[in-house]
């Protein structure tokens, strides 16, 4: 009666292949553009920064990786194969291989936290009541929450909680990719380095792919190989690319087109000139 | 289900001017009227469709059924009961001043039994239905499609037909002919107790005049329809709820466009259905008593 797990996929895979493979991706919502000519490419094992200013698509990247979205143009390969070619029970075989932390956590508010953390282990595997819960509440002690927020309802809980038990709950099937949309926005400067540890201790215990969408430098210097910056599409010409950036983390500071390093400084001078303009206009 | 950027229809608007642009505008717009009307047609239909595929592919689990039998059902009762009730007095207090004028007041029981158990009852109960279970499930969906919920169902893999969809509507098919017979039953009985005891008709003759112009066939075809039309609620209100449009606004429009299209939906096939139930009982039965 259940999907149950399918561990093939991995197997034949071939390992060099890079995991994810997005290819000319364009999208749009109506006459609105929000990605172009996106090219992106992650490799097993490891961990990819995205930044970019507010409302420049990041979100809408994420989406259109998991297959929420389906790109206008182009195509997005998972492990070699093209999403838009699966059929639905394919896909479904595919998405329980990720892990997504929504933005706003999304959490089920018709069910409690534990119920919330534990769905997709009662979805896709044979545990029994008791072996959930023991892995519910390992999950939850590594998001740093305590065992009796368990019955709580998501709407009990603060901002800051509910995104932990998302992260949580995303990491409750051990997925093989984990995508994390702004894992430690709303934390305090302690938890939000729990996170960080969490994302680098969870890739030490196997071997996880992952992208995170973050507007924290620290987090990004701290857990990433490699970042990626989008630029919003309206301020862009024709003919730039929308990755204006794509490197090491470590080097991003450097990096020779100023609206990156201004973005990694928080500096809004340039910006706040530009605004000024549009509205004298 | 997936949100899907690419739908984009282009907006052809006339290059002219003065009253010819005018009138090409208008037809414009009554086409792209159209055109919006056959999607929505087209995807409510695709959407029913999957909904009854799940049903033959794989049930949902108790734990997803139970909650919503006990919503849709044993909530529902006691709102159906007391209306039931209400509506047959009020048809009694209706009727009893035209009938007595026509000395038929002997009557009286088989018009009203023959009115509850056909038509009022399993209207009632539908409405009563899509009022108060239609509209709060296309506004629980409605949230958890804008609070991004149905996305997170589909990336931890379920599917959110199967999942939020098939329980609901096998509810409230699976219900709605125990809240029709529960209206049936109240009306009748609430009918007979003002009869009888408050306007003192005689009661051997209300009963026997029912006991000969009702038949089994006319329960059956009350509760038949009703079966349509708590299939027809589900279907709107949880696809009213998947195409909710962002924010709370968009919530409260689902939930009352859930309710007006389900009261519409029912009135239509209760005509169609009626029109085409009686056209089989006169072909099966061509000798069957008449009211006059
Ligand atoms: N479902 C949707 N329908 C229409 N437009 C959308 C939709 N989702 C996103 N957009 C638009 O796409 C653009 C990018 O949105 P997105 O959520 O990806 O931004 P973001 O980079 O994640 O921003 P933030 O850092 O604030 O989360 C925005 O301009 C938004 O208006
Ligand atoms: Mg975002």
């Amino acid at each position: 009666m259940k999907i149950v797990m399918v561990a093939t996929a991995t197997h034949i895979s071939d390992s060099r292949r890079p995991l994810i493979q997005m290819e000319g991706v364009k999208v749009d919502f109506g006459r609105q553009h929000v990605l172009r000519d996106i090219d992106l490419t992650v490799s097993r094992g490891k961990t990819l920064a995205v930044i970019g200013e507010s409302g420049c698509g990041k979100t809408v990247l994420l989406k259109t990786i998991i297959g929420l979205l389906r790109p206008t143009r182009g195509s997005v390969r998972f492990d070699g194969r093209n999403l838009a070619e699966l059929s639905e029970r394919e896909l479904t075989g595919q998405r329980i291989r990720f892990g997504f932390l929504f933005q706003q956590a999304a959490l089920f508010d018709s069910m409690t936290i534990a119920q919330n953390i534990g769905f997709s282990l009662r979805q896709h595997t044979n545990k029994g009541a008791n072996e959930i819960r023991n892995v519910v509440l390992a999950r939850l002690a590594e998001v740093g929450l305590p065992e009796n927020i368990l019955g709580k309802k998501p709407a009990e809980l603060s901002g800051g909680m509910r995104k932990r038990v998302g992260l949580a709950r995303a990491l409750a099937l051990e997925p093989e990719i984990m995508l994390y949309d702004e894992p430690t926005t709303g934390l305090d400067p302690i938890m939000s380095d729990v996170i960080n540890e969490l994302i680098l201790s969870t890739r030490r215990q196997h071997p996880v792919t992952s992208i995170v969408v973050t507007h924290d430098m620290r987090t990004a210097r701290k857990v990433a190989d490699r970042v990626v910056m989008l630029y919003p599409l309206p301020r862009l010409r024709a003919d730039e690319p929308q990755i204006i950036y794509d490197g090491p983390s470590d080097r991003i500071e450097q990096a020779a087109d100023n609206r990156v390093s201004q973005f990694v400084r928080g500096e809004a001078r340039e910006r706040l000139m530009e605004m000024r303009q549009l509205n004298g206009r | 289900m997936e949100t899907n950027p690419t739908s984009e229809i282009r907006d052809p608007r006339s290059a002219f001017g003065g009253p010819l642009g005018a009138a090409v505008d208008w037809i414009a717009d009554f086409g792209g009227v159209l055109i919006d009307w056959l999607i929505g047609l087209g995807n409510i239909a695709t959407f029913s469709l999957r909904t009854f595929g799940w049903l033959l592919v794989r049930l949902p689990r108790k734990e997803t059924i139970l909650p919503n039998f006990y919503q849709i059902g044993v909530l529902s009762l006691p709102v159906v009961a007391l209306t039931g009730t209400f509506i047959g007095m009020v048809l009694v207090v209706q009727s009893y001043v035209q009938f007595r004028n026509m000395h038929l007041e002997a009557k009286l029981g088989a018009v009203i039994n023959m009115s509850l158990v056909r038509e009022l009852g399993p209207v009632l109960a539908a409405t009563m239905l899509a009022g108060r279970v239609g509209s709060a499930m296309a506004a629980e969906l409605g949230t958890m499609r804008v609070t991004e919920q149905i996305d997170a169902l589909v990336t931890m893999g379920a599917n959110p037909i199967h999942y939020l969809v098939v329980p609901r509507f096998l509810g409230c098919l699976m219900l709605i002919p125990a809240l029709t017979i529960m209206a049936d039953f109240m009306g009748v009985a609430g009918a007979f107790f003002y009869a009888v005891y408050l306007l003192g008709i005689d009661s051997h003759h209300y009963l026997e005049n029912s006991r000969h112009f009702v038949g089994n066939f006319d329960l059956f075809v009350g509760v038949f329809k009703s079966l349509f039309f708590g299939a027809a609620i589900a279907i709107i209100a949880c696809y009213r709820g998947f195409n909710c449009d962002p924010g709370a606004e968009g919530v409260g429009r689902a939930a009352t466009t859930a309710f007006v299209y389900s009261f519409v939906m029912i009135l239509l096939l209760d005509l169609l259905l009626g029109i085409a139930l009686d056209g089989i009982y006169y072909a099966l039965w061509p000798e069957a008593p008449k009211l006059f």
